[in-house]
């Protein structure tokens, strides 16, 4: 069969449902095979939106994301997606057209080293030299896709190799002799974690995406609550420890609550779960948690004692650690579960001074917090919520609560702006009943804006919210804050009119500058059929806060 | 006390860091790789990325075609070892990699040297040759060029013995290693 046929075949195999792409050159057999094949494929209108919609499809589903693009600037169009994967760890392939052999090397049409180009920035990368190496190497793609600590694989693929005719046999086993993900965690380090955990006065577990990632949300639930600790959850985790909930801090690191972050600084033993003490979380290094033993459990081994020595480093996929440890914890005797109460007194005299605050207008002026609290409102708190990046994005993780992993999608370690509405699309087209929705800043929107028309086309009706200050806010919020309200370039005035856009796309365009009936007009967008796209006009200089300004400790948080 | 095996809960006092130490002396790794297409790229990338610095790199064919070894040599006062070794793993085409202890290992390095000499002083570089066991492997009416293999310390010295006569050039191919006794490296 051709080859291409066989790729076709290698991606039902895995499991494939849909495939986000634009074609070209490079890979036009390829997308001759897609006629015939019976796999979705959402025709995106800009590669990099594919990319992102590949991994809001996988952050949503927990499945691999498959996005393919052409060679050339079909493929440089995804490598920021490629990188946004990487960063967040997403589970992704993308496969890439690549000129004919016989032009490789000669800077022919079109031609990129696309392998050269992303190999800092993926997890593994296939150049397929033989046609016959196109199964295998997408078969290994998706496994090593897959497991371990997830991220984006690359399969760059010639176009004339991909023409060639092979005979196809369903690849089942696996040639990767250098990887081979330590998933198990070792018992005894288990037992000196639980044995630690019983003896802290002022534990705190930190939870991250890596949670997320290993589905071991009810777990980490369950080990919390085996005790009384208390719980924060990176940006990336949220949604990993059901919020709101007596034992929930909030979400820690640079607008965090302040009590996440006061009680990581006071905190006498830390059980970091799945994260990776990224400086958006320790603020200044040398002083992060002075006080604090770690605990620190992954399944990347070059993540524990990074940037912060462990006491106990556990090596290991969260799942299979947690319910080891929760094992351990409930073996032991003698805890004296009362030895966290001044603990809690002192967490509940936080919580209380310093609750995520803001000043409410007076009139009918939309706050951007309340803007967030109103969509919690108007959804039912239950929706898949995508991000753009900027301080929409932290309001976002601030005020809309989420009680569920994997409704919770945004750009962290990367910070992508114009990540939302692809992955929207993506994670409606993973999840068709579920409500989708993203808000979105009116700067980062216009950066992936072009697919609202694959959402008109393919009838995706996802619900975008933009938060609509006129400004690169964050970037605004940091000038007047750090650089003597000096500001430069931020200003965007009120372009482009997102209603008419939003008609010419041929979705429902809709404007909102009325707090008082901002509830019900977001149910109303939200029944409204198709894509809609929701102007939300908010206060234009508003800040984000709390703070832990660069480069300071958390505990001199501003705001 | 805590220990893992006991019923008693643990002191966190007990507790030491683990980790990312530096070691401050020289290390060298041996990198099992396969033998495939960019993986010396990869390899490279990695270090350049992430700011290690790489003293000396080998590569070369093994007994068995598959693989390839990388023979790699950085400082542990610059790096924590346990973080170059922990990346590296990471690459997916690595099966391999050993912190070579020096006490247990064969570490060789080839060097070649061309030195000015006149009249007299091509006598005088010859002896020095044969005292660290080189060899002259080129002579010219105003040069030779000695070939020494040895330790990366022997070749030192003897860079430190030939350099007053006029070093014209030194090449070296950067230090291969294998372990001592039986095992494999
Ligand atoms: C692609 C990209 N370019 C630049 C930035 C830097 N940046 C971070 S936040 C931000 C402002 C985003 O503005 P907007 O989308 O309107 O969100 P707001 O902060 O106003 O809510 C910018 C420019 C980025 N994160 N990503
Ligand atoms: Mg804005």
């Amino acid at each position: 069969m051709r080859a291409v046929d066989a790729i076709m075949e290698c991606l039902k195999a895995e499991g494939v449902e849909v495939v986000f792409g634009l074609p070209g050159g490079a890979n036009l057999p390829t997308y001759d095979a897609f006629v015939d094949a019976g796999i979705r494929h959402v025709l995106v209108r800009h590669e990099a939106g594919g990319g992102h919609a590949a991994e809001g499809y996988a952050k949503a589903t927990g499945r691999v994301g498959v996005a393919f693009a052409t060679s050339g600037p079909g493929a440089t169009n995804i490598v920021t997606p490629i990188v946004d994967a990487m960063m967040d760890s997403v589970p992704t392939v993308f496969i890439t057209g690549q000129v004919r052999t016989d032009l490789l090397g000669t800077d022919g049409f079109q031609e990129t080293d696309t392998l050269g180009i992303t190999m800092p920035v993926v997890k593994h990368s296939f150049q397929i030299r033989s046609p016959l190496e196109i199964p295998r190497a997408i078969h290994e793609a998706f496994h090593i896709a897959r497991s371990g600590r997830p991220g984006p694989v690359v399969v760059d693929i010639p176009q004339d190799l991909s023409r060639a005719d092979i005979t196809y046999e369903p690849v089942t086993d696996l040639n990767l002799p250098g990887y081979q993900p330590t998933t198990e965690g070792n018992t005894k380090q288990i037992r000196q974690a639980a044995k630690a955990m019983a003896s802290a006065r002022r534990p705190v577990i930190y939870a991250g995406g890596g949670v997320i990632n290993a589905n071991a949300s009810q777990e980490l639930s369950e080990f919390a609550t085996s005790d009384r600790f208390p719980v924060t959850c990176t940006l990336m985790g949220l949604g990993a420890f059901p919020a709101p909930h007596p034992q929930w801090l909030g979400m820690l690191g640079m607008h965090g609550t302040r009590t996440a972050n006061y009680a990581m600084d006071e905190a006498d033993l830390i059980c970091c779960i799945g994260a990776r003490f990224d400086d958006r979380i320790t603020g200044k290094l040398s002083e992060f948690a002075p006080h604090a033993k770690f605990i620190h459990i992954d399944i990347d081994p070059a993540e524990i004692s990074k940037n912060i020595p462990a006491h106990i480093p556990i090596v290991g996929d969260c799942r299979n650690v947690l319910r080891k440890l929760i094992k351990e914890y409930r073996a032991l005797e003698g805890v004296d579960t009362s030895r966290t109460d001044e603990w809690w007194q002192k967490i509940r005299a936080w919580q209380e001074k310093h609750p995520l605050r803001y000043e409410d207008s007076t009139d009918a002026e939309i706050k951007p917090q309340y803007m967030v609290q109103a969509l919690y409102e108007a959804s039912g708190g239950d929706a898949i919520v995508t991000s753009d990046v900027g301080q929409h994005q932290m309001w976002a993780a601030q005020h809309y609560h989420f009680a569920k992993p994997r409704r919770w999608i945004n750009s962290g370690g990367l910070g992508t702006m114009g990540f939302g509405l692809p992955a929207a699309l993506g994670a409606q087209v993973g999840c068709p009943d579920q409500t989708v929705v993203c808000i979105a800043g009116d700067g980062s929107i216009q950066m992936n804006i072009q697919e609202l028309a694959t959402c008109s086309q393919d009838k995706i009706p996802v619900k975008v919210f933009i938060m609509n200050n006129g400004y690169l806010g964050m970037v605004r919020q940091w000038q007047e804050l750090f650089w003597d309200k000096r500001y430069s370039h931020v200003d965007m005035g009120s372009y482009p009119d997102f209603v008419k856009l939003a008609e010419a796309y041929g979705a429902t365009g809709m404007r909102l500058t009325d707090k008082t009936t901002l509830v019900d007009d977001m149910k109303t967008a939200l029944a409204t059929d198709g894509p809609v796209l929701v102007d939300v006009r908010v206060t234009r200089e508003e800040n984000t806060y709390p703070m832990i300004a660069p480069g300071q400790p958390a505990r001199d948080m501003v705001g | 006390m805590g220990e893992p095996g006991t019923k008693e809960l643990l002191s966190l006092d007990e507790l030491e860091a683990a980790g990312n130490a530096r070691s401050g002396r020289k290390h060298i790794l041996s990198i099992l790789v396969e033998n495939k297409a960019g993986v010396l790229t990869r390899i490279a990338g990695l270090f350049a990325r992430r700011g290690y610095n790489i003293d000396t790199l080998t590569v070369g064919p093994t007994e068995d075609e598959q693989y390839s070894r990388i023979t790699l040599t950085f400082d542990g006062a610059m790096h924590s070892v346990d973080q170059v070794t922990k990346q590296l793993h990471k690459l997916i085409n690595v099966l391999k990699i050993r912190d070579l202890e020096p006490a247990d290992t064969v570490a060789r390095e080839l060097a070649l040297f061309k030195v000015a000499v006149e009249g007299a002083q091509r006598a005088e570089v010859m002896q020095i040759s044969e005292i660290f066991r080189g060899k002259v492997v080129d002579v010219t009416r105003r040069s030779v060029i000695v070939e020494i293999t040895g330790t990366t310390d022997k070749i030192a010295a003897f860079e430190r013995m030939v350099r007053p006569f006029g070093l014209i050039e030194m090449m070296r191919t950067g230090e291969i290693a294998i372990s001592r006794g039986r095992g494999e490296t």
